[in-house]
Formats: structure tokens, C-alpha cells, sequence
């Protein structure tokens, strides 16, 4: 699986899309890049620890959607006590959305071309990720999203 | 037995909604064939070698008389007519059409239930001791923490995209009959001090580097279960190489990296896991619990059974085999062999499976098992029910006495249908059940797991099989290895290879060599075939097998 977005520093191109519960938009970010960290596959949370109060904003790179680390680390990264935007960048499907959302991000960064193929309506339709979801019932919480 | 609540069904529903919307998307081409890969896996359907298969989950192998009628009902309408309950709890069709399959996923959502993660890359489906609540050697019963484990699992965000496919296998009993050992993990419910727990095996596995599981904790508390299943996962889904499909099995890591250190990087993660769990999983647990409350058990006289076993040969025969000890002395645990000689081991034709829905109903209080050895159990029949039950099955073909004999093979689909295969291994298995039928010396033989491969993929459990053998491609030529000395069971042990392979017309009459001369070398007919190599080793065997080839050959 090749994915050339990531190539590319998230953020400096108007090639993508910001994708939330409320749809597509704009990366509104424009905070400084030393309040934000990237974190690849194979990094760990750890790694960020000693910085953690000081970040508004972790990326967390998708290469390919089938490696699916990228979600222990949201996870990590949330039970560290992270508060601040955590962002999915990369190869996320539509399909990934809820699991995303479910294991601690807020947002996922695309591409335009995938934007383009699955386009907001296929996003929108896993907006509600917080229904049906086993974990939050087994935590005894009303929604999936770590606290 | 486990009843849908109104969550499960609605969730059931959405999901079933959401594959099929990922089915029109990628007909449409929102979704790429490698993007719809591994959604359609985890919804249970697979890629074969003539046609998609779908593969259903059985939850921890327990049926109800309606949902195996369903079962019958999806292999009428959408297949030809039959199912092929496997090795792990499940049912495949092996013929239906991609654009059928959401309407198949809706008919068995109907009944309750599903195809979710029965393939890919995910947390596939727990199985469990098939006599689970029946059996009388048993601590608990581990289908209440299997369907936890289940609703757990179940489209668990972290886990839905592991490095590669991950198997949990759980029994109450100490006569392990769910291979727990080969699993990735293993559970087994034990006592200590009064207080049940678990012991949790790790790194099981057969394919082609066979393992087996190593302790990682010996006595984990119940109520902690949850989390330390989600610590090991989560450290597999980071430390798992996903460098080389071949080395991403747990086992894998756990070699590379040490038991010792992989217990350390669990138990680090489990302490930061477990105070998300504030007990509303034990709330539900409880709720499972009393849903899996043994049914009202009747009394009444067993004169009917002691009658019939004392003056009907072919029912004593057939008790003799395929009865094991239930719970309750005047009950008994009743299992359907699905190995006529010469059928296809595990197949069972939508007639055969309403038969056993309506015996189930009639006989034994609405519940159906499917064992890992791919048979269907009642796990729960009054003794002076069995003479009439077993007429009705004979009637309908369903009495074959070879329950744990030489017949009662473990065959993967091979070549007939598996695009991975480079042996057939159902015809294997036919061939040697055929055989030995003729020679008349399967009961003479005893208790006997022969477990076949068709390809070092090892689905078949060859490996752990009394007799394992592996189909393989040399030179465009089918090829049967041997492995000897193979078990399962409490204390798993790989066999080992004999030596070179058999072309597929002599593998029967090696294993025919090897079987006279385990008859020969016996103490006595109390001694099998497994305690009898364990005592003499592989020596005597391996002359039995290649002495004669070469004076034949000579
Ligand atoms: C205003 C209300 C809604 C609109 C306009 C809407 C629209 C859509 C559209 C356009 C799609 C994508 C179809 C495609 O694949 O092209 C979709 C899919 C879907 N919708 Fe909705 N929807 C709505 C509400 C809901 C609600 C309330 C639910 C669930 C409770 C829901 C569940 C789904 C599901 C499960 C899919 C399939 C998602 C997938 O796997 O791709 N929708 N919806
Ligand atoms: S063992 Fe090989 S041939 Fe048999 S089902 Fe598995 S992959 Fe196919």
C-alpha cells in the first residue's frame, strides 16, 4: 500500500480535507507547530511524555489503513491524560471513522483524492459513532471516546 | 442460553446496514478492492478458489433449534444445499454471490446471528469446550466469559486492524477439549483457595511454526479479564511485526521477544488499563450469567436406555462411542458424528440440519453444540430419551458410532475448494474412513485423532493430531507427510515428522501399516495408540511405515 499524501507535511498544502463529526472543512488549525507533535506507527506515546502539557496538537500518521497501531496510540496518548486535538493523518477510510473517534481522536486529516472518492456524505454517515458501541457499555460510559 | 438484548440487535442491524451500503460502495468504486479487502473479511467473507465463501460464527459453539434451522434455510436458499460446520466454531457456505451476501448477513441477524470478525485481521470468534454446561468433569461453565468476551471484541476500535488474525479459545474443564493451547490465547478456568480465575495461556498457534501456548499468568482474577485481554492486545497491536505477514502471529512475537519481557510490557499496560473498567462489565456479566442457567433438567427412570444397551448391539455400539458423562447421572452428553465413512468430514445438508434442530427440540431441551472436531453435540439428553433419539437418527444417516476413532477425521477443505491448497485432504480423509470401515478394526483400534492438512496453513490441526498429515506440492505431485505423537488436549504436544511423504495413492496404505503395527506392539486393548508411541517412541512406527515401502520397492 502506497499513500504519497504523507509525504507531504500535513497542513502546508490546501490538498486536505479535515474531516469531523460536523463534515468536511478546512484545517483551521494555526497554532505554532512547536505546540504540536507527529507520531508514526511504530512510535510510542511515551516518547511524547515529557512534552504532553505543552502540545494543543498530536498527529498521528495512517500510511496505509490496515496498520492500525495508530489506534492503541490515540488510546495511549488519552490514557496519559492527553486533553488536547488529536488528529488521524493519512490513509483513514470512511469506514474507520467511528473506530478513529472511538479510540480517542477528533478529527481525521485526508486527502483529496480520497475525500473526492468517498466523499462527506460516507463520512457523515458514521457520525454517530457514539451509538452501538460495546466498549462504552462495558466501561459504563455513555459514549466510546476514552476519557 | 444467550438471548440478543435490544443493543445487540440494534447493533446487529447497523452493522449489517453498513456492509451492505460497503458492498454498493464498492460495486460503485468508493471503495478500492484492497480498501474493501479487509471490511468484507470482517463481516466474515472470504475470497475462495471458485467463489466467495461466507463464514458464520457459532459463538462459543452453541446453537438453538431456530438458529440452526436458519443455518439450513441460508443453505438452501443461497448455497447447494449444505454448510460445512469448521474447526473453529463456525459454518462456511461455499457458494454465494457477493451482491446476495447482506441479505444472507440479514437472515442470520433474524436469529441472532452474524459473520462479524469470522475473518481477517481482527479478534476472531472465541470458542469454547462444545460440552460446556453439560460436562461432568467441569469447574464452570466458560460460555457466560466467552460471550463477554464476544460483545468485547465485537468491533473493538483498537482492534479491528491488528497486524494480523488473532484466536481466542476458553474452557471450564480441566480435559481440555478446546485446544487452548493453540490458541493465540488461551483460557482455562481454574480454582485456587475456593476462588475461581483464569489461567492465560499466550503464543499458541499451528500453521507453519507450530507452538504451543506458554503460561503467561497463571491465576488472573474474573473480574480482571477485560482489561488484561485488552493489555495483551493492545501490546501485540504495537510490538507485532508487520514487516512479513509469516512472522506476525503473537507466537511469533512472543519467540522473538521472551516470555519474561512480554509479561512485563503486559502487566505494565494492564495496571494503566484496569481502572477503566468501574464494574458495569461484571453488572453484565451477571446478566449473561443467568442466561446461561442449566435448563430444567427432568427426572424419571433410565430403564428404557438400560434396556435397549442391554439387547440392541448397534445402540450399544453407538452409546458405546458416542455418549460422553453429563453432569447429572441419568443425562447424558450425546454427540452427532458428521463423519459418515466416505462423506466430506464436517458437511452437513440443510436436511440433516433440521433433523437435528427437531431432535434438539424433541430430546434435548432446544440446544445444539458444534465441536471443534466438526461434529454437531446435545449436550443434553434424558438416557431413556436415546434409544428413540438414536432411531431417528439413524433414520436419517446421522448414527454413525466412530465418535474419537479412527474415522472421526479433522479434515480442512483442501484443494476442493481452498485457493491456498496444495493438497486435497477431504478425499484423504474419505479414503482412509472407507478403509478401515472395510477392515473392520476401527473399534478394535480405539480412540484415535486423525487430523489432515492441506497445506502448511495448518487449519486442519495436523499438527496436533495422533496422527497428523499434511498435503503438499512437490513438483506439481501430491504429497502426505506424517507427524506422530500429536495431542490436543490438557498437556498439548506437536507431533513429529516420520520422515518423507507419501504420493496420495500409498498414504492409506501407511497409515493401514502404521495401525497394524501400533495392534502388534500394544500391551493390551486398554493401552492407545497415543500412550503406546509415547511409551516405544517413533522407532517401531517409522520401520512399520518405511521398511515394507522398501522392501516393496526392492
Ligand atoms: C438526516 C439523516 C441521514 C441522511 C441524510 C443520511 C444519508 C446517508 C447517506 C447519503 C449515506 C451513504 C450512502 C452511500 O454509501 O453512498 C448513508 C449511509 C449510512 N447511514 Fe445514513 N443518513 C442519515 C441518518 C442516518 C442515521 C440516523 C443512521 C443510524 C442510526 C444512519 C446510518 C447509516 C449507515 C449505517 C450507513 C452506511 C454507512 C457505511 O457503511 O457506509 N444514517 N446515510
Ligand atoms: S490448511 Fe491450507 S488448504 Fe487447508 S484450508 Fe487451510 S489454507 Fe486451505
Amino acid at each position: 500500500m502506497t499513500d504519497t499524501a504523507l509525504e507531504i507535511a500535513p497542513g502546508t498544502l490546501p490538498e486536505t480535507v479535515l474531516v469531523t463529526d460536523a463534515g468536511f472543512s478546512r484545517d483551521d488549525w494555526s497554532g505554532p507547530e512547536t505546540r504540536t507533535a507527529t507520531l508514526a506507527p511504530d512510535d510510542r506515546a511515551g516518547e511524547l511524555s515529557d512534552r504532553l502539557c505543552g502540545l494543543e496538537l498530536i498527529r498521528v500518521r495512517f500510511p496505509a489503513f490496515a496498520d492500525g497501531r495508530g489506534f492503541t496510540l490515540a488510546r495511549d496518548l488519552r490514557r496519559m491524560g492527553y486533553r488536547g486535538r488529536l488528529r488521524a493523518v493519512g490513509h483513514v477510510l470512511a469506514d474507520q471513522y467511528a473506530m478513529a473517534r472511538r479510540a480517542g481522536f477528533d478529527e481525521v486529516e485526508i486527502d483529496a483524492d480520497l475525500a473526492a472518492r468517498q466523499p462527506e456524505n460516507q463520512w457523515r454517515a458514521r457520525a454517530n459513532w457514539q451509538a452501538h458501541d460495546y466498549q462504552a457499555r462495558l466501561r459504563g460510559r455513555s459514549s466510546g471516546a476514552p476519557a | 442460553m444467550y438471548r440478543y438484548t435490544d443493543f445487540d440487535k440494534a447493533f446487529l442491524a447497523t452493522r449489517n446496514a453498513q456492509f451492505r451500503a460497503q458492498v454498493e460502495r464498492r460495486l460503485k468504486g468508493h471503495l478500492t478492492e484492497d480498501e474493501f479487502k479487509p471490511l468484507r473479511l470482517m463481516n466474515g467473507v472470504y475470497l475462495q478458489l471458485h467463489a466467495y465463501m461466507l463464514r458464520v460464527a457459532i459463538p462459543y459453539g452453541t446453537l438453538n433449534a431456530d438458529q440452526m434451522r436458519q443455518l439450513a434455510y441460508l443453505a438452501e436458499r443461497w448455497d447447494k444445499g449444505y454448510g460445512h460446520f469448521t474447526t473453529r466454531q463456525n459454518i462456511q457456505y461455499n457458494w454465494p454471490k457477493l451482491p446476495d451476501i447482506p441479505d444472507m448477513l440479514d437472515a442470520l441477524g433474524e436469529v441472532g446471528l452474524h459473520a462479524i470478525q469470522t475473518s481477517g485481521n481482527t479478534i476472531r470468534n472465541t470458542t469454547a469446550d462444545p460440552f460446556a454446561g453439560a460436562a461432568a468433569d467441569e469447574i464452570a461453565d466458560p460460555r457466560p466469559l466467552a460471550e463477554l468476551i464476544r460483545q468485547w471484541s465485537t468491533d473493538h476500535p483498537e482492534f479491528q486492524f491488528l497486524g494480523r488474525k488473532f484466536k481466542i479459545a476458553i474452557t471450564g474443564s480441566a480435559d481440555d477439549r478446546a485446544v487452548t493451547a493453540a490458541h493465540d490465547i488461551g483460557l482455562r478456568i481454574v480454582e485456587k483457595n475456593g476462588e475461581q480465575g483464569l489461567q492465560v495461556l499466550i503464543g499458541g498457534g499451528l500453521g507453519r511454526t507450530p507452538m504451543i501456548g506458554q503460561v503467561l499468568r497463571d491465576f488472573l482474577p474474573r473480574a480482571d479479564l477485560l482489561p488484561y485481554l485488552e493489555a495483551v492486545l493492545a501490546t501485540y497491536n504495537q510490538l507485532g511485526r508487520r514487516d512479513n505477514k509469516y512472522k506476525a502471529r503473537i507466537k511469533i512475537t512472543v519467540h522473538e521477544h521472551g516470555i519474561e519481557s512480554i509479561r512485563a510490557m503486559v502487566e505494565g499496560r494492564f495496571a494503566q488499563i484496569r481502572p477503566d473498567f468501574t464494574g458495569a462489565d461484571q453488572a453484565l456479566l451477571r446478566a449473561i450469567e443467568a442466561q446461561f442457567a442449566p435448563p430444567a433438567f427432568r427426572g424419571g427412570n433410565t430403564e428404557a436406555h438400560d434396556a435397549a444397551y442391554g439387547a440392541d448391539p448397534v445402540f450399544r455400539s453407538w452409546a458405546d462411542t458416542n455418549l460422553a458423562p453429563h453432569r447429572r447421572a441419568d443425562h447424558a452428553i450425546v454427540s452427532i458424528s458428521l463423519k459418515a465413512h466416505g462423506a466430506t468430514p464436517g458437511d452437513a445438508s440443510a436436511d440433516q440440519m433440521r433433523s437435528m434442530a427437531d431432535l434438539a427440540e424433541r430430546y434435548g431441551y432446544d440446544e445444539l453444540r458444534i465441536s471443534h472436531e466438526q461434529n454437531v453435540i446435545l449436550p443434553h439428553v434424558h438416557k431413556s430419551d436415546l434409544p428413540a433419539l438414536h432411531a431417528a437418527l439413524k433414520a436419517q444417516g446421522l448414527a454413525t458410532a466412530n465418535i474419537g476413532l479412527i474415522s472421526d477425521i479433522i479434515a480442512c477443505p483442501g484443494m476442493d475448494y481452498c485457493a491456498l491448497a496444495t493438497a486435497r485432504s477431504i478425499p484423504i480423509a474419505q479414503e482412509i474412513a472407507t478403509r478401515f470401515d472395510e477392515l473392520k478394526l476401527e473399534h478394535d483400534i480405539g480412540p484415535m485423532k486423525i487430523k489432515i492438512s492441506g497445506c502448511i496453513n495448518a487449519c486442519g490441526h495436523h499438527h496436533v493430531g495422533h496422527i497428523g498429515i499434511l498435503g503438499l506440492d512437490r513438483a506439481g505431485v501430491e504429497n502426505y507427510q506424517i507427524t506422530l505423537g500429536g495431542d490436543g488436549g490438557p498437556d498439548a504436544t506437536l507431533g513429529s515428522r516420520t520422515g518423507p511423504g507419501f504420493p496420495a495413492d500409498e498414504i492409506v496404505p501407511a497409515i493401514e501399516r502404521l495401525m497394524l503395527a501400533y495392534l502388534d506392539l500394544r500391551q493390551g486393548p486398554g493401552e492407545t495408540f497415543l500412550a503406546t508411541y509415547r511409551r516405544l517412541g517413533a522407532d517401531p512406527f517409522k520401520s512399520a511405515l518405511y521398511d515394507s515401502a522398501r522392501t516393496k520397492a526392492a
